[in-house]
């Protein structure tokens, strides 16, 4: 058993679980968008859209759903890539910088989306 | 005349590794790669490498030939040669220890940590441990790995943990265990094998199935060991 304290679920499992349902959540999310785009929009009608709560249910969703899935699938490359094997502790020190810089921006986008949702 | 590039690094004299060419002539015969080395050896005798069967049995010579890993003894040149040129290094991922000779050790290293032998607590019968037909045609397409760590070198998972993720020659053998009927410690197996490195570095891009030289599958087994998991996890 190999541990790693920062990934996402801390278990192999729930890291797999969690990317495979945050993708679902985030494709269905990008359809729908693509889909109202598509119809053709305007300032009233989008706002309209999102002035209804389903959809700020919806966009909320999709927001933590990139959040969780950002972090496990970067948290992915940076052990690939990042590690004390490949680089000493220069790699160790590097990946936390940017685990933590990714976790702030992550938590960010997710304060700022609650924000816009609901602050309009 | 082939075209023959091979790996050169002699730790003793060499500041680092180089290609070193030569010519040889195959008669246009269609020899296997191991030919190619031999007859290269009779004219350079430093030449390094792994062989013992020459058959595809023994797994010694696992190479990577024109960029693809396979048996030097089983490939033969219409199956790796393009524009008369060959070029021969060692399997990669590993450290060499000597042209095109391998330290094999973080290989087996994840092939002992998955147990890759029969557990069960129940005492012995007095002959043999039955199993039923149907139970050990699961084992098919498991138990034939010969361990020439083709597959687990051609992994870019393994590349980059091999301290970590398990890789594709181990886990196979770990699902070996993990279907076998006779095997009791299947909860334990799964316990050491629940975290993100060991099974789910696997992102499933089939290079194992693409080099193996005995036809098996890792990934599928991977799949087979990740269901287990979700499902005895959920």
């Amino acid at each position: 058993m190999v541990t790693a304290a920062t990934s996402y679920g801390r278990s192999g499992v729930a890291d797999w679980i969690a990317q495979r349902v945050s993708g679902i959540i985030l494709l269905a999310y990008f359809l729908f968008i693509g889909y109202v785009l598509l119809s053709g929009v305007d300032y009233a009608s989008w706002k309209a859209l999102f002035a209804q709560t389903w959809v700020k249910i919806f966009s909320l969703m999709a927001v933590l759903s990139l959040a969780a899935h950002a972090w496990i699938g970067l948290w992915s490359v940076l052990t690939d890539y990042l590690t004390e094997r490949m680089m000493g502790t220069t790699g160790n020190v590097l990946r936390l910088v940017l685990q933590v810089l990714i976790g702030i921006t992550l938590f960010v986008y997710v304060v700022w989306t609650v924000q816009i949702l609901w602050g309009y | 005349m082939l075209q023959v590039s091979i790996y050169r690094y002699n730790p003793e004299s060499d500041d680092k590794p180089y290609m070193q060419d030569f010519q040889l002539d195959t008669g246009g015969k269609d020899i296997m790669v191991l030919d190619v080395l031999e007859q290269l050896k009779a004219q350079d005798t430093t030449i390094s490498y792994r062989r013992s069967c020459r058959e595809g049995v023994c797994g010694s010579d696992g190479l990577n030939m024109n960029g693809k890993n396979g048996l030097a003894c089983i490939t033969p040149l219409s199956a790796t040669v393009k524009n008369n040129k060959l070029v021969i290094r060692p399997l990669p991922g590993l450290p060499v220890i000597r042209d095109l000779v391998v330290d094999m050790g973080m290989f087996y290293s994840q092939y002992e940590k998955v147990q890759p032998y029969l557990q069960n607590d129940t005492p012995a019968p007095a002959i043999e441990r039955l199993q039923s037909p149907e139970d050990r045609a699961k084992l098919d397409g498991l138990y034939e790995c010969i361990l020439c760590a083709c597959c687990s070198t051609s992994c870019p998972s393994f590349w980059w943990n091999p301290d970590r993720f398990i890789g594709p020659a181990g886990l196979l053998q770990s699902y070996r265990f993990l279907a076998d009927s006779r095997d009791t410690v299947t909860e334990e197996r799964l316990a050491k094998l629940d975290d993100p490195f060991s099974v789910f570095r696997c992102h499933g891009i089939q290079n194992c199935v693409n080099v193996c030289p005995k036809g098996l599958n890792p990934t599928r087994a991977i799949g087979h060991i990740r269901n287990m998991l979700v499902a005895r996890a959920t």
